[in-house]
């Protein structure tokens, strides 16, 4: 539904261990705990520590009954860099659709390698991830970003998402993480 | 069908007894072909009988007897080849 | 009142089980089931179930200590899913044919070899004949929903059966989702807060099941069985009713979506029923009059409205995520064009086995698959012929 443009569909990419799906996860339940209808399900692949893996987000104003991987996301996120040489993660990307990506780069040189057709947008999330974890674990930082992106799911409830699901200690520094994502993101047209 | 056999209806459920110990009723001595017969005479109350009967069918009765509940004995003999006595005696059901 | 919450499948059915009281788990952790149990063991470790969770060392031991501890007049469950329901397989017999009112997830995985821990329902349809209640749930709601009401199936006086809520592997078990709760002044409004066993091994009072029984006798208690099983379907259909009257969500054996003019039906059992509701909707718009059916009762297999409504299209598409091996198709295909043929206006009946091992079954899928079943409505002529999709040959 969503005013009939269809539902969102988000793909992750990272790699085994990065937490791409756990990021997936948090964006669900923040989604769902404010009231909207989503799903998180990882690629259902081996969780293999270092191997590319996919997680995939919906996200709708009425129930989703389709149950089966995303083939054509309206917004692919790119969580380790270095997929971009090894995974064609614009696969099935809707035209006019959005690419979030962890990079130093900017959002001309990334238009520059992928193509025009895309809404680009582009942080450099393993920084603030060193500088607010200590270690570059950059999922909740790109989940600061991909709130800030699609623009739907407020940033309190990623916040109490994130608190529900991490220690204490851990809450608070990756609460850093999310809310510096959020606001650090740069968006492209 | 007229028949006293269990039925789907009449049966209780899954099959259970519900009756403790049923087995008791059964008389398995029946197909015994030879039976201890103990001379009182003889028998000292050792117990030996009592304890390498397999199958539980000597009995002390309340005369402080040895006793054979041939109800259950199935005639295999081992009271009498324990006997030190020799108090028990094999025969021959037909005799 | 109940919450809108936002959960992962599986947890949802150690949700329910938490909220249902058991007395009893005893499970062996295997995937796509295990967090279920995982959840399930949290709950007992922190105090928040009062339950004895017993550590097992294989599935045939979970269902066993499940026998022992539901004999015994327990509530219990257990969960497990593809080889480990495979290594239960003579115990589930014993659980239905000892009427233990059991309740077990099975998420649904693929049975080795190759080694594969993905979903498909080829474990289940394996023990299909075991006489348990079999019922397939679609999302985390389903999942809740008919753990809660199966233990109140199971434990009804006139069932006296175990039954399996059974769920696809991580295309259910791993997704996460929407649930609306039940609190647990709710939950025991519905479901007595302890089990009332009828009938339980109990030294008070001695009793021997499972005892020796004969030709003159094997044949009375299986049919007693499969009376129960039959039977079953009554208690079944009214504990849902009594479920919708109180929380508002009513099932039944059968749902349809857009049947009602339908030249053509699919049906499946199962999580991707939602994949084919929009695959149904994308050919409504193209003007195709086509349904789709998710049989959720498997067993007892609701024979009259599978006639009623079957009888009314001109053809079906049964789509298994299971080979009956030898030719004969999907075990689901075999029922359907089973339980049709004595009728005088009977569909066309076609076989597509999809989704084994995990792999996806798409909105494309349920087109083409769509677009046969059409194309024989339209013909009015079919073969026995059974159509792998998406198999590369």
């Amino acid at each position: 539904m969503l005013e009939d443009g269809g539902l969102i569909e988000i793909r992750w990419h990272g790699r085994g261990g990065q937490g791409a799906v756990t990021a997936a996860e948090l964006f669900a339940h923040a989604a769902i705990n404010q009231g909207w209808y989503a799903q998180a399900s990882p690629s259902f692949g081996p969780e293999r520590r270092g191997a590319p893996v996919m997680a995939y987000n919906r996200l709708d104003n009425v129930p989703i009954g389709i149950r089966s991987e995303v083939y054509e996301p309206d917004v692919v996120v790119v969580i380790d860099p270095s997929l971009l040489k090894m995974v064609n993660v614009l696969e099935g990307l809707k035209e006019n659709g959005t690419l979030i990506i962890n990079t130093r780069k900017t959002i001309n040189d990334i238009r520059g390698e992928l193509g025009l057709n895309y809404r680009i947008a582009v942080i450099d999330a393993k920084k603030i991830a060193l500088e607010t974890l200590g270690v570059p674990i950059v999922n909740t930082t790109m989940l600061g970003a991909v709130t800030r992106v699609i623009g739907l799911v407020d940033l309190e409830f990623i916040l109490d998402a994130v608190k529900e699901r991490f220690s204490a200690k851990a809450s608070e520094m990756n609460a850093k993480a999310v809310a510096r994502g959020f606001n650090e993101v740069k968006i492209g047209e | 069908m007229t028949t006293d056999k269990p039925t789907v209806k009449n049966l209780p459920i899954a099959g259970i007894i519900f009756v403790p110990g049923s087995a008791k009723e059964y008389n398995t001595g029946a197909f015994r072909s030879q039976k201890p017969i103990l001379d009182a005479k003889l028998c000292t109350k050792c117990g030996m009988c009592w304890v390498y009967c397999p199958d539980g069918a000597v009995f002390v009765n309340s005369e402080g007897m040895y006793e054979i509940n041939l109800k259950y004995c199935k005639g295999c003999g081992i009271c009498s080849e324990e006997c030190a006595r020799k108090a028990i005696k094999m025969v021959d059901e037909e005799e | 009142m109940g919450k809108r919450i936002s959960i992962e499948c599986a947890h949802a059915a150690s949700l329910a089980v938490k909220l249902a009281n058991v007395d009893v788990i005893a499970a062996y952790p295997i995937t796509p089931q295990t967090h279920i149990v995982e959840r399930l063991a949290e709950y007992v470790a922190n105090g928040e179930l009062d339950a004895e969770y017993i550590n097992v060392e294989s599935e045939h031991s979970a269902m066993s200590a499940c026998i022992g501890a539901s004999a015994a007049g327990a509530r219990v469950y257990t969960s497990t899913a593809g080889q480990g329901l495979a290594l239960m397989h003579e115990m589930l017999f014993i659980a239905a044919g000892n009427r233990l009112p059991i309740v077990m997830g099975v998420a649904n995985r693929s049975l080795s070899p190759n080694l594969n821990i993905w979903g498909d329902q080829s474990d289940m349809m394996a023990s299909r004949d075991c006489g348990w209640i079999q019922i397939y749930a679609e999302n985390a709601q389903e999942v809740f929903d008919h753990t809660l009401q199966a233990f109140k199936i199971a434990e009804d006086e006139r069932v006296l059966l175990p039954v399996a809520v059974c769920f696809d592997g991580f295309h259910v078990t791993h997704v996460i989702e929407p649930l609306i709760t039940l609190d647990q002044e709710e939950v025991d409004r519905f479901l007595p807060k302890h089990r009332k066993a009828v009938y339980k091994l109990t030294p008070d009072q001695p009793s021997t099941w499972g005892p020796v029984a004969g030709p003159d006798i094997q044949t009375e208690l299986k049919v007693q069985n499969e009376w129960a099983l039959n039977s079953s379907k009554d208690v079944i259909l009214e504990v849902w009713r009594e479920f919708g009257d109180l929380f508002g969500r009513y099932y039944a054996p059968l749902e349809t979506y857009k049947v009602e003019d339908a030249d053509a039906v699919i049906l499946i059992l199962g999580g991707f029923a939602g994949t084919g509701r929009v695959a149904i909707d994308k050919m409504r718009e193209e003007g195709k009059k086509i349904g789709l059916v998710k049989l959720r009762l498997y067993r007892p297999f609701p024979i009259q409205e599978v006639k009623d409504l079957l009888t009314r299209v001109k053809a079906v598409a049964v789509v298994d995520r299971a080979i009956s091996a030898g030719g004969l198709g999907g075990p689901v295909y075999g029922d359907i064009r089973n339980i049709l043929y004595d009728e005088e206006h009977r569909p066309k009946v076609l076989s597509f086995i999809a989704g084994l091992g995990g792999r996806d079954i798409t909105v494309k899928d349920f087109k083409r698959i769509g677009e046969k079943v059409l194309d024989v409505a339209a013909k009015g002529h079919s073969e026995h012929k059974v159509d792998f999709i998406q198999v590369r040959i």
